[in-house]
């Protein structure tokens, strides 16, 4: 067999493909658009690091936070930066207030030159917000004038709300980070983002997840068309091509169909990238620019994808003998052996099983290891689907006519069905194995807050105390609140300089202290202290009445305190904190304002507790904008129970994205495909209807001839989905539990795509049902 | 003008046109019960869409067919459904049994349509499978037999419900002689013996002579011979 | 094959003198088989006789005194139960049916319905042997099957002129 045969062979079954009339060009479009569709999701999907890379580095770019204590002079290369993130419903807004401090001061990426104080810069999606009817609490709150847009480079997606507002009285503090000064934007010592182990392993077998079912997706769209397809390689060998020519021929038509797939496939990737980076999806979006697939990888693609396309009709026609005067299917196939289905899921797991246990304290996974074998479990899924469906289609009794009709084709071509749900099936396995992962490991992404928002929704710490008498005043009388406490804390140290023990001194109107300990009585004056068996018992020796001490003393490292001295009051009582404390952790004095004296307050760290009516809608809008008019830089949390790693929110989006992308493809496909039979088979179901068969009875039949193969498809996919998620939880060490709502979920998902399919399918049956079918050609 | 007195199956001026294709253009035909009338004439002349209209498949555009005196117009698409069920059976040329089932599943599918179970409709249809001499196909699939032994197996189809009318589009056309006649034999004397009626579409006159007497249609009107002359 | 109904066909189109009908008939009939006018001769004496045609005229020329024909009343309805009457199913009939279904179209008659006619009239017979043949034994099968083949090659032949009656009525009538 050499080179030019070869080539001369495929070549006339691309000039077949290319001149086979209208049939043949439908035919190859769809093939077409099939691999197409396989080719640009697999092109989205390798472009995927280059998004996360991307972000990273944009990210980093405009970093302003030092993690340093210390902090650079004043210099005419300097820029103070103040922070004012804040939210919008459920996305972040990013927020700056900058001062330049002289001509050389720094700008941030994607900003060209610094807002006047009054004045902001903002990114165009927060623009179109703040020029919307929606956007007014937010207008109200930002209401520096807007003179111009962030750039590209200064955002990490198109849809992120920010801005950049002019400030020319930001002050460093102490402290505090609310204001930094800075001589560059970036972080200073960039570091390729240190990676968990566990978060690696799993975006690998989020890859390889969302690739399986796509290339077992590919291997069925380049078999399209094939009772046609037969009919002409009959012809052709009837003019004399022998066997191996007419194998060739044949994969030679399905190459053009891949090569033009590829176009295609460009296409759509082009065009998908261009609308993803105008959609967001949960809050995350991105600029089509982060879409770029590394050249290698596309290399790969374009000549895996027609290799795979001629090597998979190759082996398709295996066990097809084309003779002159027909096709015969190797009439009765052998029973499909399940020894070497099994073999593939078992030596998928005997590599993953090594690493059970490792967990993210033992280093790196050995991503091959994990990439073999979470492959190896998927591939096993569509490797012992057709046995499976074959075993069981075998052994189903008979019902009525719908059921009859729909049971003896499956029993005829099993391999037809369970070809057609084998992408769905990998697709929902992999999901499964996924979703169960990452509930598993949600436990050590998300952290437990110790806040309990029943007592208080929203916390806003102040940068600076003078705006405590406004935050007192204004907080109560804010629409859609129920209660609002002040609550400010310092501490004080035995010595001015480098005290030896210190205690924890909480300052709040008695209604604030009762919201942290149960007070007996309590009037402005008082003090009290909360022991707490962890404090070191020179440090509560501290809180005794009459020892003397300095609040806000200095330490040698840091800036100087303002060292103000003062003597702990007699009478001071011991209370127990309360154990719905609104602060997490009560300890030593708790101190009415007029207890300490004046001087003090500025030392303190302000923070304002506030109840929300839930119901006012938008209370939260309203607690932030007086946070905003009280104190630009004042910071709000909205508590919630628990918070969850921003990586794995991320990771999981891309999930459910990529599995809706990958459902959707095989629906698709599976409608092709399911037209196509239906079309081959009109005039059959004009003469059946013709003798009186219900409509609904062949409808019935055209669903339960899906719906078989899905549940069992769906079924060995629930299985092999669930063992590879409880190993992959096993090697991440963490307990095993099975997450039956995402199950049901992705098994739904699956079962959907079959009914829509199937309701698809019906206008069409219904119209090839009409007895127009029984006139003759 | 009413039905001949006596028919079993009657239509008046029939006419139906796809799109601009006039296929009837005032056809008349009556039937009665246990005759066999065959349906002639040159291809594409309307003897098809002449017999799908008078089995109730295909609505006409105008004209009457009355099945023992009633309107087929007056009935909805479920009822004609039901009709052609119960009352009538069909053998087409070729492409009518399902691939999937084997032959005794696809007699006994008409009997499985209208509600009879599985063992018993396959009894049934095992009676008539052996009237046809095709009894020993019982497991084989419709892919194993030869052209004559499906269209027995068809014609069995056709018969085992008892219909009053046997529909025959070109039964024979697939077939050689031999097998063409056997197959016309077996469907005439089946039906005689039933006093089922036939009505019988071909344009072989050696399969017209199993006909009691034949109706020629050409450019969508009818002609009945027996009356002509 | 009657020439005379033949000749009386011819002359419906209107009258003529004795040798004209000869090579009217020569040309559309008489392929292989031309008549001799002796044959012409007898027949119109007879149709003479049976008052089916007239004398129209008689010509004094250089040769021989010629007579002209026309049909009568008579002669036309003659023409027409001919035309009606199928002939007798029998082997190698085809110049019969020919003739008339020429003549037809010459005489602006509905050819396809003698076709039908005749249609009709070979089902009865095939009707009637198809009855013998499933009644009988063997040898009877295979007599009946010889004949059967050979009617059905007729209609076959009937169904193939009337679906080209249109060419011909445009070739006999040029």
């Amino acid at each position: 067999m050499n080179l030019r045969q070869w080539s001369r062979d495929l070549g006339m079954g691309v000039r077949f493909a290319v001149t086979g009339g209208r049939e043949g060009w439908v035919r190859m479009v769809l093939t077409a658009v099939g691999v197409g569709l396989g080719v640009a999701l697999l092109l989205l999907t390798t472009a995927l690091p280059n998004v996360l890379t991307a972000r990273h580095q944009r990210e980093q770019a405009r970093t302003d936070l030092t993690y340093s204590a210390a902090v650079p002079p004043k210099g005419e290369n300097t820029v103070l930066v103040g922070m004012a993130d804040t939210k919008w419903h459920d996305k972040d807004v990013r927020g700056r207030f900058l001062d330049p401090e002289g001509p050389r001061a720094p700008l941030p990426p994607g900003v060209d030159r610094f807002p006047a104080p009054g004045e902001m810069v903002v990114s165009p999606a927060l623009k179109k917000l703040l020029t919307s009817d929606e956007g007014g609490l937010l207008r109200e709150r930002l209401t520096d004038r807007i003179t111009g847009t962030i750039g590209e480079p200064g955002l990490i997606g198109s849809h992120e709300l920010a801005f950049y507002a002019g400030a020319d009285d930001l002050a460093v503090q102490k402290d505090s980070s609310h204001v930094v000064r800075l001589t560059a934007f970036g972080d200073r010592h960039p570091t390729p983002e240190r990676a968990d182990p566990v978060l690696i392993m799993m975006t690998l077998v989020v890859f390889v997840a969302l690739l399986t079912p796509v290339a077992v997706f590919i291997a069925a769209a380049v078999r399209f068309g094939g009772e046609r397809r037969d009919r002409r390689l009959a012809a052709l060998r009837l003019v004399g091509s022998d066997r191996r020519m007419t194998r060739r021929i044949a994969a030679g038509e399905a190459l053009a169909g891949a090569l033009l797939g590829l176009v295609v496939g460009t296409v759509f990737f082009l065009v998908g990238r261009q609308t993803a980076g105008s959609v967001e999806v949960l809050g995350e979006s991105f600029f089509p620019s982060y879409l770029n697939p590394s050249p290698a990888l596309v290399v790969l693609v374009a000549v895996a994808v027609p290799a795979a396309a001629v090597g998979v009709t190759l082996f398709a026609m295996r066990g097809v003998a084309v003779e002159p005067l027909g096709v015969v299917r190797t009439a009765k196939q052998a029973r499909r052996r399940l020894w070497w289905r099994l073999l593939l899921p078992l030596a998928g797991l005997a590599l993953l099983y090594p690493m059970i246990g490792k967990g993210r304290s033992n280093g790196d996974f050995n991503e091959y290891l994990v990439v073999g074998g979470v492959l190896l479990l998927l591939v096993g899924v569509s490797a012992l689907l057709p046995w499976l469906v074959e075993a069981v289609v075998a052994r189903l009794g008979t019902g009525p006519v719908s059921w009859q009709l729909a049971v003896r084709r499956l029993q005829l071509s099993s391999g037809t069905a369970a070809r057609m749900v084998n992408g769905i099936a990998v697709a929902v396995a992999g999901a499964i194995a996924l979703q169960m992962l990452f509930a598993g490991v949600e436990g050590q992404y998300t952290r437990d807050t110790g806040k309990d928002p029943e007592r208080a929704s929203v916390e806003i710490n102040l940068s600076d105390g003078a705006a405590l008498p406004a935050a007192a005043r204004e907080f109560p009388r804010t629409k859609g609140v129920r209660a609002a406490v002040a609550i400010s804390s310092g501490s004080m140290g035995d010595r001015r300089r480098d005290p030896g023990s210190t205690v924890g001194i909480t300052v709040g109107t008695c209604a604030a202290l009762r919201e942290l300990a149960q007070l007996p009585s309590c009037r402005d004056g008082d003090v009290f202290v909360v022991p707490d068996a962890r404090d070191e018992p020179d440090d509560l020796a501290l809180a005794r009445p009459g020892r003397r001490g300095y609040i806000d003393a200095t330490y040698s490292d840091g800036v100087r305190g303002r060292e103000i001295p003062w003597t702990v009051p007699a009478g001071v009582r011991q209370v127990s904190a309360r154990k719905d404390a609104l602060q997490s952790y009560v300890n030593g004095l708790l101190v009415t304002p007029s207890a300490l004296p004046a001087t003090a307050a500025p030392t303190l760290y302000h923070q304002v507790y506030v109840r929300l009516d839930l119901s006012v809608p938008e209370a939260e809008q309203y607690v932030r904008n007086t946070a905003a008019r009280v104190d630009r830089l004042s910071s709000v949390w909205h508590w919630t129970a628990t918070t969850a790693s921003r990586k794995y929110t991320s990771l999981r989006t891309g999930l459910f994205l990529g599995a809706v992308c990958v459902l959707l493809l095989i629906g698709a496909s599976l409608l092709v495909s399911q037209l196509e039979q239906l079309r081959e088979r009109r005039k059959l179901l004009s003469s059946l209807v013709a003798f009186g068969t219900r409509r609904r009875t062949l409808g019935l039949s055209v669903l339960w001839q899906t719906a078989v193969p899905i549940s069992l498809g769906l079924l060995l996919a629930s299985t092999v989905g669930l063992a590879l998620g409880a190993v992959l939880l096993r090697m991440t060490a963490t307990t095993v539990t099975v997450d039956w709502a995402s199950v049901l979920s992705m098994a739904g998902a699956g079962a959907g795509v079959v009914l829509v399919v199937t309701l698809l399918s019906l206008p069409p049956l219904l119209r090839m049902m009409r007895p127009e079918g029984l006139r003759t050609e | 003008m009413t039905p001949p007195p006596g028919s079993l199956l009657a239509a008046e001026n029939l006419r139906k046109s796809f799109g601009p294709t006039v296929a009837l253009d005032g056809a008349d035909f009556s039937i009665h019960p246990g005759e066999v009338v065959a349906v002639m004439g040159p291809s594409g002349s309307g003897k098809s869409t002449l017999l799908h209209c008078l089995a109730g498949i295909v609505p006409p555009d105008s004209g009457s067919i009355t099945y023992a005196g009633r309107e087929l117009a007056g009935l909805s698409d479920t009822e004609r459904s039901a009709l052609r069920r119960r009352d009538f059976g069909f053998v087409f040329q070729f492409g009518q049994l399902v691939p999937e089932l084997t032959c005794v599943e696809n007699v006994a599918l008409p009997l499985r349509l209208n509600g009879s179970p599985r063992k018993e409709a396959e009894r049934a249809a095992l009676t008539w499978m052996e009237r046809l001499e095709v009894d020993d196909l019982k497991g084989k699939r419709p892919g194993e037999v030869s052209g004559g032994q499906g269209q027995r197996v068809a014609v069995a189809r056709a018969l085992v419900t008892g219909p009053r009318v046997v529909f025959a589009d070109e039964p024979t056309g697939a077939l050689d002689s031999l097998n063409g006649e056997r197959v016309m034999e077996l469907l005439t004397d089946a039906a005689r013996s039933t006093n089922a009626a036939v009505v019988l579409v071909t344009h072989e006159a050696r399969v017209a002579a199993y006909s009691d007497r034949e109706i020629v249609v050409r450019d969508g009107r009818s002609r009945d011979m027996e009356r002509a002359i | 094959m009657s020439i005379g109904h033949t000749l009386l066909g011819l002359l419906e189109s209107g009258p003529r003198h004795g040798y004209d009908l000869k090579r009217a008939f020569d040309e559309k009939f008489g392929h292989d088989r031309p008549l001799h006018y002796g044959q012409v001769y007898s027949t119109m004496s007879r149709l003479l006789k049976n008052g089916l045609v007239e004398v129209d005229g008689i010509e004094a020329g250089g040769g021989p005194e010629r007579k002209r024909y026309a049909i009568t009343d008579a002669g036309i309805t003659d023409v027409e139960r001919w035309l009606a009457t199928p002939e007798k199913p029998e082997e190698y009939l085809q110049s019969t049916l020919y003739t008339k279904v020429v003549l037809a179209l010459l005489t602006h008659r509905d050819a396809a319905d003698i076709l039908d006619t005749q249609r009709s009239e070979h089902l009865r017979s095939m009707r009637i042997l198809t009855d013998r043949k499933r009644k009988g034994d063997l040898a009877d099968q295979l007599i009946c099957d010889h004949a059967l083949f050979h009617l059905e090659a007729d209609l076959r032949w009937l169904e193939l002129t009337a679906a080209r009656l249109d060419k011909l009525r445009a070739a006999v009538t040029r």
